[in-house]
């Protein structure tokens, strides 16, 4: 037994096990990483025609996707820019690099995403005339235990939500959890973002009443999770407002963008 | 040497490897809110389970003992790695749901608890059985934990409706608590406690005896 646990074999088992798991391991990964990247597409862009309300279940992805047209937008001017690639730029990793993105003072911040990049990638629903139909905003912000990601799609009006959806977050299951809820999700479309300029829209406590002057602005609150319900309120407001997307909406109506 | 049937449905219900042995309580909890994921999970962990039994015994001899642990980990590694970049490449929604509790099996007790206990002292097909045996006996105990929290938490069964909601318009008013993880702990609990009271060798020994009431001044 003892060249059994002598240090010569115990080095040479550790180093033949450790080249057959890596190269195992290795070649599971390169073979399979371009069904997971195809994959990975698919899902954002499910996610962007869902928040849009144009998601038709049993019809290609790819197909539905193809009057999408993906764009940046810089936010400090709010103008369609091509300072980035929108096909390899990365948002998310943008706003964590100093040099892309600037920190938000604590007033301005809240949706609580601590610094906002400078470029954002938005996506265009055109109409058959070749005019803009629908806008697709990334937006996300804190609520209660997380960041929660989603996209809102906003009408040719700049100020009419036509969806709003959310396709990452780690809010309680059955109470913040129920922003995946489509029956919450319905209550969005047709809600108006702007009141005098201002951001208006945000999610109540209870039921909205219909025949309230301000039903329009409102939604219902989620039961039970008044800090997530919070949270979208706040994220809604910073995406929309003057430092997210309220200057690039304005150029949109007024065909400045 | 045991019969293959004896391997294969020993850990189902006279040795479970969560009922009796209490390991792999963590992701029992985590998973099992849902019976879809849960089986996702089962049938990873049973593989994993199985295969790093059987590769683990196959070198079992050539294992130095100084790094046993390592080597084990190691395989029990590659194999997880491997599992969960199958899940993204071709049931990508349900990797989204177990996010990380894929990556933890590496961790399981069940998995590193089968190659110490069993595959280092048995031959490769022998614990390749065992190591499937257990995993059944994870999953079911997983779906059972999983029925009953789907069903009464949410009304659904594999997301279809079998309790209509109040919320959706019909009567059952969902018990919130299911959906949460302690949830699970409760269940299982019950569960201990009803095998063990039907297979009474399963009950462990009382560790101490509490001592006689003494009030002041009536002692010895």
């Amino acid at each position: 037994m003892s060249s059994h646990e002598s240090t010569s074999k115990t080095l040479l088992v550790a180093f033949s096990l450790s080249l057959v798991c890596a190269i195992f391991v290795s070649a599971a990964t390169v073979m399979l990483k371009p069904v997971q990247e195809v994959n990975q597409a698919l899902d954002r862009k499910r996610n962007i025609l869902a928040a849009a309300g144009m998601l038709v279940e049993g019809k290609s992805v790819e197909e539905q996707f193809s009057q999408v047209s993906t764009r940046i937008v810089d936010l400090r001017t709010g103008k369609f820019s091509d300072a980035e690639d929108p096909q390899k730029y990365d948002q998310r990793r943008a706003a964590k690099t100093p040099s892309q993105s600037e920190k938000l003072s604590e007033e301005q911040d809240v949706a609580k995403i601590g610094r906002r990049e400078h470029y954002a990638v938005v996506y265009v629903v055109e109409n058959d005339t070749g005019g803009i139909d629908k806008v697709i905003l990334p937006v996300r912000g804190y609520g209660l235990w997380s960041t929660l990601y989603g996209f809102i799609a906003m009408e040719a009006d700049a100020n009419t939500i036509a969806g709003l959806g959310f396709y990452q977050h780690g809010e309680t299951p059955g109470l913040g959890g129920e922003v995946d809820n489509p029956r919450w999700i319905a209550f969005w479309p047709g809600k108006e973002v702007y009141r005098d300029g201002d951001v208006a829209v945000s999610l109540i406590k209870g039921s909205v009443d219909p025949s309230s002057a301000s039903a329009q602005w409102q939604v219902d609150g989620l039961a039970g999770a008044t800090l997530t319900s919070k949270g979208v309120t706040n994220l809604l407001h910073f995406w929309l407002g003057e430092n997210g997307f309220q200057p690039f909406l304005n150029n949109l109506k007024n065909g400045e963008a | 040497m045991e019969s293959v049937k004896e391997i294969l449905t020993g850990p189902i219900i006279k040795n479970n490897p969560i009922a009796l042995q209490i390991l792999g309580i963590c992701s029992a909890l985590a998973v099992t809110s849902s019976l879809k994921v849960t089986l996702v999970m089962c049938v990873a962990l049973t593989l994993v389970t199985a295969f790093s039994s059987l590769l683990i015994s196959a070198v079992r001899n050539h294992t130095p003992s100084s790094i046993r642990i390592i080597v084990q980990m190691v395989i029990i590694s590659s194999l997880v790695i491997v599992v969960d970049q199958f899940l993204k490449a071709y049931a990508f929604a349900m990797s989204k749901q177990l996010s990380v509790f894929v990556g933890l099996i590496i961790t399981n007790c069940i998995v590193m608890g089968r190659a110490e206990a069993y595959a280092m002292a048995n031959p490769p097909v022998a614990s390749f059985l065992d190591g499937i045996g257990n995993g059944l006996g994870y999953s079911v105990v997983l779906i059972l934990v999983a029925v009953v929290r789907e069903l009464f938490g949410a009304g659904k069964l594999f997301g279809i409706e079998i309790l209509p909601l109040v919320t959706e318009g019909g009567w059952y008013n969902p018990n919130g608590l299911l959906l949460l993880p302690p949830s699970a702990f409760f269940l299982i609990g019950l569960l201990i406690w009803g095998l063990r009271s039907v297979r009474t060798e399963q009950a462990e020994k009382r560790e101490y005896k509490l001592a006689r009431h003494t009030a002041v001044g009536e002692g010895a």
